[in-house]
């Protein structure tokens, strides 16, 4: 190499090259001159090289992108919510959401136009600016296309338009059970209901998560509801039917409600679910706990009376009967009559401190054990005095959930086992053990009150043929700042069927129902809820399994009456 | 043109003694760059909502003001050449440092100085006076013992370097340092130098790499297409294909309405495609012609400053043509860098323009000994 530099540079014309030592810088450079001038020529020629290479050699390819249809099972980030019969509440969907590559795009004008064409409603200006954009690689035009739209857009063959993959969580029953199921956001984040409590569950497990509800019931129960709130003029309602042996909740409806397809168009008064997270003061239905744990401690027997002969006065308190019999009641008559006197009374002989265990054991101190995310806690006097111990016989001075409730009534009427209340479906072997809080005697003892309430009382109008309805009715005033409300309650009824060996309890409240002339303007709980617990049962207790019964059913008034303890 | 050889003015003079093939090619690049522009940039202009000739109206407007540089500068004489190229040096470089405080922010850089009608990049002028000036000190150096030139050489190099790293604008680094260490290589530095140089180079080069994301991005989408977003190079490769032989005809290529950069960065892509491989073969071979014939030229010179000077500008030439047309081709990592004389770009003409106007004036035919400069 180097002689044949050497020959180059001496081709030069002997008269430019200089002799000495200041011109050997100048032969040096020429050396390294040739050397750089090859390195260009070669580079030059890779450049053409490869030039014709590219434009002549390169075979015509289809597009490397080219995408390949899944055909793989379907993979979903978020499991299925079934009902207890598997039928679907939440679904995921996979939808094709539609975005466009704006470099991609040769002409965002004319693109914009057959868009909006072909997806109603487009920003046809808003959408032409960001195609047009050179910046992004990525804008959205519409999210959860419909498969006709998708075909549409597909069909205007306009490159640089794609579709993504997305999921969308689907409430198929809408309203109809929005409060227990609850829904999830865009990005498939549970946010209420079992979407929230289960979330963990629906993201990594396949397997549906079925709920106790049973979809059919919690449908009548929902329609029962807005039937007696329309009547009533009222502001709202709940139902609950629980399965005593159980403790599973078939339906739980608290209106208004909402759709869990669109939670966000909804008020805070729709989403509230009134049944775990509402506190209300029960009223007369308390007289059955009242009653229970009377039977239970022994301080009430069957044959007692109680003085209900003339109001009652504590301190600055006056306490009276609504309708005053203004005598010494039985305990069957202070039930029926519903005599805040007589459980007055009652509370007295039981004592303060067996009261307040009581109510411990079943449950009214503590939150509802119920899954769902939304659950409060009960408001309870601290100390618990004397009067605090009178006004809670008769359902005041304690407020509680209407969950709550349905789950110390099952324990109460169920053979005295309380059961945690779930809205999970119990298998047989999933199921919990139960814990007793009163003797199997005391419960049959208010099952035989109930069925009388319902046979001769105040629960009259929730008799339905064959299913031995036992019930208490409730009428509380509301509370509101100093005191309480006027023309403002809460009409209730707790239910349970059939009432000498109750499988199911139902409880239906409604909120500031108005009287009626046809009710004479009563709006009180054997008025108001009774006739709608009734309606429900007559509907639900079939679904349910439940044949009616005609005969050989042991009769629980008939001993009272024999024995003559109710006049 | 016609002139006596007896004829003594400026113009006959410069006619006799100018390279006029060096001229031609220069000529027929310059012609090649206005059909270029013509054909790519109106997409461009469209696509980001300015009047569809707006590109083509500011380079149509420039080509004469740069063959007025061209010609003008190549009648000066070499220490004209000298003297202004020093003027200019100094004066790019206030202008660069100017831009950290009165910079127009583009694309994450900060390179241009808004003047009224036209933003100007300063840093595009630093290219071929600094050649000239390095080639000036090197050779200084070795005529006068004692004569501290390559030191000098070796700080402004690096005062150049830091100014050129900060604004960030690697590509214009990138060319400095070539075309500094070849007039260096050339100017008899030592091999061991030489290696060590070379060594110090792709050190630097993995630095780059760690220090500037964007950087980074490019090396890494060239090494592996699939790590980004390869779209620009995608776009080229199918312009070439689509080009063949003979080129869609003028006016039918598709990429140029997609490619963002297709009338400066990307031009030589569209250019294929309409107008084929046979025009892009010419003009390759015209790069290479520019450049070797500065090569010859110098190689006849007899003052080593001339020959520094020289081979300098046709490096800095070369290099950048062969990095723009290496980019769109994929053959090395994508580097935005305007493809000399036809890529759409103001500053970057007019430097050009300066640069062969310095190396028509250097490689004149002089007569008399070379000594006197």
């Amino acid at each position: 190499m180097a002689t044949r530099l050497s020959d180059i540079v001496r081709a030069i014309p002997a008269r430019l090259r200089l002799q000495g030592t200041a011109a050997h810088a100048l032969e040096t450079a020429r050396h390294r001159l040739v050397v750089g001038g090859m390195l260009f020529a070669v580079a030059f020629a890779v450049v053409g090289g490869r030039l014709v290479d590219v434009t002549m050699l390169t075979e015509a390819r289809e597009p490397r992108a080219a995408r390949v249809p899944n055909t793989g099972p379907l993979e979903l980030a978020r499991a299925d919510i079934v009902d207890r019969n598997g039928v679907l509440l939440a679904t995921s969907l996979v939808t094709q959401s539609l975005y466009a590559n704006p470099k991609l795009i040769a002409n965002p004008e004319a693109t914009a136009r057959r868009l909006a064409a072909v997806l109603p409603g487009l920003d046809e200006k808003a959408v032409r600016d960001r195609l047009a954009s050179d910046q992004r690689s990525f804008v959205w035009i519409r999210r959860s296309l419909t498969p006709r739209q998708q075909y549409e857009v597909n069909r205007l063959g306009v490159p640089g338009l794609f579709f993504q993959r997305e999921e969308r969580r689907v409430y198929p029953h809408g309203v109809l059970a929005s409060h227990a199921v609850g829904f999830a956001d865009l990005d498939n984040r549970g946010l209420a209901g079992a979407e929230q409590a289960f979330d963990e569950r629906l993201k990594t497990e396949r397997e549906p998560v079925r709920l106790s509800l049973d979809i059919r019931a919690q449908h009548v129960v929902r329609e029962e509801i807005k039937r007696a709130i329309e009547e009533f003029n009222a502001i709202g309602g709940m139902g609950v039917l629980l399965d005593v042996a159980t403790g599973e909740t078939l339906a739980m409806v608290s209106l208004p409600d909402f759709d869990s397809n669109a939670p966000g168009l909804a008020d805070d008064d729709a989403r509230f679910n009134r049944n775990t997270l509402g506190t209300y003061e029960m009223g007369s239905t308390f007289k059955m706990f009242t009653a229970a744990m009377g039977f239970d401690s022994g301080a009430v027997r069957m044959q007692d009376s109680w003085d209900a002969s003339k109001p009652y006065t504590i301190g600055r308190f006056t306490i009276s009967d609504f309708h005053g019999k203004n005598r010494w009641l039985t305990t069957p008559e202070v039930f029926i009559y519903s005599s805040n006197l007589g459980a007055l009374r009652m509370a007295q002989r039981i004592g303060v401190e067996r009261q307040r265990d009581f109510m411990d054991r079943v449950g009214f101190l503590r939150p509802s054990p119920i899954e769902l995310p939304e659950v409060s806690h009960p408001l309870v006097p601290k100390p618990w005095r004397e009067i605090n111990a009178l006004t809670i016989s008769y359902g005041h001075g304690i407020t509680v959930s209407p969950m709550q409730l349905v789950g110390a009534a099952a324990a109460s009427v169920g053979g005295g086992i309380l059961r945690p209340v779930t809205i999970l479906a119990r298998e047989e072997s999933a199921r919990a053990p139960g814990e007793r809080v009163m003797s199997a005697a005391a419960s049959a003892q208010l099952n035989q009150l109930m069925r009388l309430n319902v046979e001769r009382g105040s629960g009259r109008s929730a008799e339905v043929a064959g299913y031995y309805v036992g019930g208490k009715t409730g009428t509380a005033e509301k509370i509101q700042r100093g005191g309480y409300k006027k023309n403002a309650r809460i009409s209730s009824f707790v239910a349970s069927f059939p009432a000498h060996d109750p499988k199911y309890v139902l409880l239906v409240m409604v909120d500031e129902p108005q009287g009626r002339r046809e009710t004479g303007g009563y709006a009180t709980g054997g008025v108001v809820a009774a006739p709608t617990a009734g309606r429900i049962i007559a509907r639900v207790a079939p679904l349910l399994g439940l044949p009616p019964m005609r005969e050989a059913v042991p009769d629980l008034t008939q001993p009272l009456l024999a024995a003559a303890i109710l006049r | 043109m016609n002139f006596a050889r007896a004829d003594n003015s400026v113009m006959a003079r410069w006619w006799w003694t100018v390279d006029k093939w060096l001229l031609l090619a220069l000529a027929l690049l310059i012609g090649t760059g206005a059909v270029l522009i013509m054909a790519a940039s109106p997409a461009v202009a469209s696509r980001v909502g300015l009047d569809m000739f707006h590109f083509v109206r500011k380079q149509l407007q420039l080509l004469p003001l740069a063959a007025l540089i061209l010609i003008g500068v190549s009648m000066l004489e070499p220490r004209q050449v000298r003297a202004l190229a020093l003027a200019g040096f100094l004066a790019s470089l206030a202008f660069v440092a100017l831009t950290f405080f009165v910079g127009t922010e583009i694309k994450g850089a900060k390179r241009w100085i808004s003047l009224p009608g036209f933003s100007l990049q300063p840093s595009e002028f630093l290219k071929p006076t600094f050649a000239v000036v390095a080639a000036w000190l090197f050779a200084l150096s070795r005529k006068h013992e004692g004569f501290p030139g390559d030191a000098i050489a070796i700080a402004l190099y690096a005062l150049t370097i830091a100014l050129l790293l900060l604004q960030p604008d690697i590509g214009m680094a990138f060319v400095v340092s070539a075309v500094w260490f070849a007039q260096f290589f050339l100017a008899g530095l030592r091999m061991l130098w030489v290696v060590g140089l070379v060594g110090a180079g792709g050190g630097g080069a993995v630095l780059l790499y760690m220090l500037f994301p964007h950087f980074e991005s490019r090396v890494n989408r060239f090494l592996d297409p699939a790590s980004g977003d390869t779209f620009q190079v995608n776009m080229a490769m199918e312009a070439f294909m689509n080009g063949g032989l003979m080129g869609r005809g003028p006016g039918e290529g598709r990429a140029k309405s997609l490619l963002p950069d297709a009338h400066s960065d990307f031009i030589f892509a569209v250019a294929a495609e309409e107008f084929g491989l046979i025009l892009c073969l010419i003009v390759v071979g015209l790069y290479a012609f520019v450049v070797l014939r500065g090569f010859a030229r110098a190689l006849q010179e007899t003052d080593l400053f001339v020959l520094l000077a020289v081979a300098g500008l046709s490096v800095q030439f070369g290099v950048q043509a062969l990095v723009n047309m290496g980019s769109t081709l994929h053959l090395i990592p994508t580097k935005g860098m305007t493809l000399p004389f036809v890529s759409y770009g103001g500053s970057s003409l007019l430097a050009i323009a300066l640069g062969m106007g310095f190396v028509l004036a250097l490689s004149r035919k002089r007569f008399g000994a070379g000594e006197t400069l």
